[in-house]
């Protein structure tokens, strides 16, 4: 049943001589949103890079429904079943909203594109309507959706979102949250890298906290949210901290 | 010269500052360009001297500098909007053009002002087309810029040329073939530089292009090296020779048709071939352009981390344009090859893949009717005006950085979006 869909034992990872994770260790079981969190530079993007083989881990094992997928290039990864919704969105900004869904479907059968597109367009209606503007042209927000849409396309069984209520308004980033929190209900299983910590944690079935490519910390979400340790570092100031934490 | 509306805005002191500077700057390259010149007599090289000349020209610039800066200081949005409009409005009216333009190629050879020469220019025209279309695959697609592309025309047209000579095999047997040795060249190329993006990238394959060409050159037995290969097979109707004569046994063009013998026969021929060839690669671009690979390609133009994420594998979408890309230029070496009858190592050099590339630049990089609009005015400039072919590269220059200040991304730099739903037009 708790089954683990995504299991990440000791890994390093080094950028040169940069050592970005540190024997990091971390599970995600299916249908789960785990959180990720920790300050600017911790190596949450690396460990979700590192996961999709780029850089490759240097040390440790990355397991993927059994399979060991450490060593695997990156669009094997990808056509496993894991799939990124990579920090700073990277859409492609001259194509259109319909091209950008269209080339998110590529390891994803050509069957299912119309039914796929369907289901994006019902999470998200604003890119229905945009469809035939070209993706550089939508607002910061909009392009967010449009590469959670496109990462979607290419039916993955583990999302990867990195970061995606980076400089959005938070009317947005509610509204980004709440697909979230609903793509989780039809069955998605969500690896969530954020420096909201506050969503984050709301939202997050369990957590681990990354500080200088380690582990510092692990446990539920409200557990984590009521922690004082993570209150001090990363909600105070932060977010309105105006909601007690039941 | 009279009515400048806002003259006191004009800050006298720097635009003659910038304008010296500009002056400078060409009397730096004139002296040695163009103050000293070789004169060739009997008794040996003489060096003459033109001072004249290099006054005139930086007298020049200074005056353009000025008068440059004056019209964009006073009017700073507007100097060359004009243009730019003109080229917007041009876009709505495109589809139109392209259907024209396509009646117009294809009536050429008949329309009354037509004559051997209109009909050799255009097809030469049209072999840059058919270039500029093969490398805008490359260059506009898939965003490698490729600055060796001549090479893949030279191994078509060496194809072509060795397997007619020494196979005796017929243009129609040897198309493919030079088109299948190109494209295999491209993806051997392509192996090596996988790993290169933009400059670094440009700089390689400029010397791949250069290592094919010395290749051919050193390679004597077998490519006939720096004398080139003469008797090059001429095309045939489909096995049906284009000779006032033909030998025993067999029934040439004219006599087919009944016709008198006409040496312009050929040359027509020629040229629905190679307008045959560009428009297949034109429609497989567009084609290929819907495809996944073909929309894979663009996707890795704009983003190549984006596309790992997404399951794209880089390496292999990156060696199929270049191998594609390559497949055209050796069709259009093929036909090169059989056009002239004659090729030689000096029809393939760095200048060949620098007016490619021009092509594809000013066009637009993706933009089909671009390539075909930069074809023409870089083939037909020097020869419209053939004692100024001298200055053809300066021409060049002028028209790329005129390209550059006015339309940054190309003449018509638009990219038409390649999807569209069915269901989408109609009526919600
Ligand atoms: N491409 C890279 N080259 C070198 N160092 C990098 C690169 N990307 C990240 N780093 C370094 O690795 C560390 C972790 O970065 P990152 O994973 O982006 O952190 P986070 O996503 O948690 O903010 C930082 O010290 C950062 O400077
Ligand atoms: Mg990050």
């Amino acid at each position: 049943m708790t089954e683990s869909l995504l299991t990440v034992e000791g890994v390093h990872a080094h950028y040169g001589h940069i050592a970005a994770l540190k024997g990091v260790d971390l599970t995600v079981r299916r249908g789960e949103i785990v959180a990720l969190i920790g300050a600017n530079g911790a190596g949450k993007s690396t460990l979700l890079m590192t996961v999709c083989g780029r850089p490759r881990a240097s040390g440790g094992r990355i397991q993927f429904d059994g399979e060991d997928i450490t060593r695997l290039p990156t669009f094997e990864i990808v056509r496993r079943g894991i799939v990124q919704a990579p920090e700073g969105r990277r859409i492609f900004p001259r194509l259109t909203v319909l091209e950008n869904l269209q080339v998110g479907a590529t390891p994803a059968e050509a069957a299912h594109f119309e039914q796929d597109l369907e289901r994006v367009y019902a999470l998200f209606p604003v890119l229905a309507e945009r469809r035939r503007q070209r993706g550089g042209t939508l607002s910061g927000g909009e392009q967010q959706m449009l590469a959670i849409a496109r990462a979607l396309m290419a039916r993955p069984r583990l999302l990867l979102l990195d970061e995606p209520s980076l400089g959005l308004a938070p009317l947005m980033i509610q509204q980004i949250f709440r697909v979230i929190a609903d793509i989780n209900a039809q069955g998605m299983t969500v690896l969530l890298v954020e420096q909201n910590a506050y969503h984050a944690l709301k939202l997050a079935s369990r957590a681990y906290v990354l500080a200088a490519g380690k582990v510092i910390l692990s446990g539920g979400g409200a557990e984590l949210l009521a922690d004082p340790q993570v209150r001090a570092a990363y909600l105070e100031g932060g977010q309105p901290t105006a909601k007690p934490v039941g | 010269m009279a009515a400048m509306p806002e003259p006191a805005r004009f800050d006298w002191r720097e635009a003659l500052t910038d304008a010296a500077l500009a002056a400078a700057v060409a009397a730096a390259l004139a002296v040695p360009l163009i103050g000293f010149h070789a004169v060739d007599e009997p008794t040996g090289i003489r060096i003459d001297t033109r001072f004249d000349w290099v006054v005139i020209g930086v007298i020049t610039v200074f005056v353009g500098r000025l008068l440059l800066g004056a019209l964009k200081r006073l009017r700073p949005q507007t100097a060359l909007a004009p243009l730019g409009r003109a080229a917007m409005r041009l876009r709505p009216a495109a589809t139109a053009l392209t259907w024209a333009g396509l009646a117009f190629a294809v009536l050429l050879p008949v329309l009354p002002f037509s004559n051997r020469y209109v009909i050799d220019v255009a097809t030469t025209v049209l072999i840059y087309v058919m270039l500029g279309w093969g490398l805008n695959i490359v260059v506009g697609l898939a965003g490698l810029l490729d600055l060796g592309y001549v090479a893949f025309y030279a191994v078509g047209a060496y194809s072509y040329a060795l397997l007619a000579i020494n196979l005796d095999l017929s243009f129609w047997e040897c198309l493919p073939l030079a088109g299948l040795f190109a494209g295999v060249t491209g993806v051997l190329l392509g192996f090596p530089v996988l790993r290169l993006r933009g400059d670094y990238l440009a700089i390689v394959t400029l010397g791949f292009g250069e290592i094919v060409r010395i290749i051919i050159i050193n390679w004597q037995s077998f490519t006939g090296g720096p004398n080139g290969i003469t008797g090059v097979p001429r095309p045939s109707f489909f096995g049906l020779p284009f000779t006032a004569n033909p030998a025993e046994g067999q029934v040439a063009f004219h006599q087919l048709l009944g016709l008198e013998y006409s040496p312009s026969h050929r040359i027509v021929f020629l040229y629905f071939l190679i307008l045959a060839l560009a428009l297949i690669t034109n429609l497989f671009t567009l084609r290929i352009r819907k495809l996944p690979v073909g929309r894979a390609w663009e996707a890795l133009r704009e983003d190549e981390i984006a596309c790992r994420a997404l399951g794209i594998n880089p390496r292999n979408t990156k060696l199929t344009a270049f191998g594609i890309g390559a497949m055209f230029g050796g069709f259009a070496g093929a036909f090169f090859a059989t056009r002239q009858g004659f090729i030689s190592p000096e029809s393939f050099t760095f200048v060949e893949s620098a007016t490619i590339v021009a092509i594809v630049v000013l066009g637009g990089m993706g933009s089909q009717i671009g390539v075909v609009l930069a074809a023409l005015f870089l083939t037909l400039l020097p020869e419209l005006g053939r004692e100024f072919a001298q200055f053809r590269m300066v021409v060049f220059g002028a028209a790329m950085v005129l390209i550059m200040i006015w339309r940054p991304h190309g003449l018509l730099a638009s990219r038409e979006p390649t999807l569209r739903l069915k269901r989408e037009d109609a009526p919600p």
